[in-house]
């Protein structure tokens, strides 16, 4: 692995936004791909031992994204992305809400906006998330938050063993 | 209802954060905050009645007056929170690393 790629990770907070860059070693179409597919979304968007599964996924402008975020447990979070814009290749922008497992939203959401751009082969993506609170970016956290703590109990014990 | 400010809405007022910054450096009391700010007591009661409810500030009565000090462990929690997100895409994208350089793989 490439470890000259870029990573950026920046909170504004007067903003309430979070600006994530980050540069991968693969063609701007292949990045592009597993942003926008289902079935490669699936494969990476959850930090492991959490997994992701779309339900069903509707990649247009006012389509949506209907997908679990699934702990090694079997508890499920639900949550909705609904694109608002989308430009191919170069940008797209959607809405991100938790919901239930009937899909029906937890208002307000999350704006996120991504942008691609290649040089040289290493394509660049660069995220921007704007949440109205900190209550909403803590619960966006949350699960992840639990099973770090999970995992690195696990490990301690490990370790004691 | 009444909804509990939030640490956003408290840091994303340019007085608030400059109160912050003044009293992380040491405690003062609201007219000493006014007179710094050239604010009216009214004005600083306002910006540390939200800098309170979110425990970003505590005071301390000190005599008969109150000083307020800065609460930097909220601070640590939300950092610890951050830490954990930044984490969470760190993950994930090497994950899309490996992901992306299988498909690349395949593809030859």
């Amino acid at each position: 692995m490439n470890n000259d790629l870029l990573f950026d990770f920046n909170l504004d907070k007067a903003a309430k936004t979070v600006y994530i860059t980050r540069e991968f070693n693969a063609p701007q179409a292949l990045v592009w791909d597993a942003f926008t597919k289902a079935e490669l979304l699936d494969q990476w968007s959850a930090p492991a031992p959490i997994r992701a599964k779309t339900k069903y996924m509707d990649f247009k402008v006012g389509g949506r994204r209907f997908y679990a975020m699934i702990s090694p447990d079997g508890s499920e979070g639900w949550a909705v992305q609904e694109y608002t814009s989308i430009t191919p290749k170069t940008n797209f922008k959607m809405y991100n809400t938790f919901a239930n497992k009937d899909g029906d939203r937890e208002l307000p959401g999350s704006e996120w906006d991504h942008h691609f751009s290649e040089q040289n082969g290493i394509t660049k993506v660069s995220i921007a998330i704007f949440n109205e609170s900190l209550a909403r970016l803590e619960k966006m956290i949350e699960m992840g938050f639990k099973e770090g703590i999970t995992v690195n109990l696990n490990q301690l014990e490990g370790l004691l063993k | 209802m009444k909804i509990k400010p939030d640490i956003f809405q408290a840091i994303a007022d340019p007085t608030r954060r400059a109160i912050l910054t003044l009293i992380a450096i040491q405690a003062l009391t609201p007219n000493a905050m006014a007179e710094k700010f050239d604010m009216t007591r009214q004005a600083v009661s306002k910006h540390i009645k939200v800098l309170q409810e979110c425990d970003l500030i505590k005071p301390q009565p000190l005599g008969r007056e109150i000083h307020y000090h800065f609460n930097a462990q909220k601070m640590q929690e939300f950092d610890h929170w951050l830490a954990q997100f930044r984490k969470n895409w760190e993950t994930q994208f090497n994950q899309l690393d490996q992901l992306l350089s299988t498909i690349k793989e395949q593809k030859k």
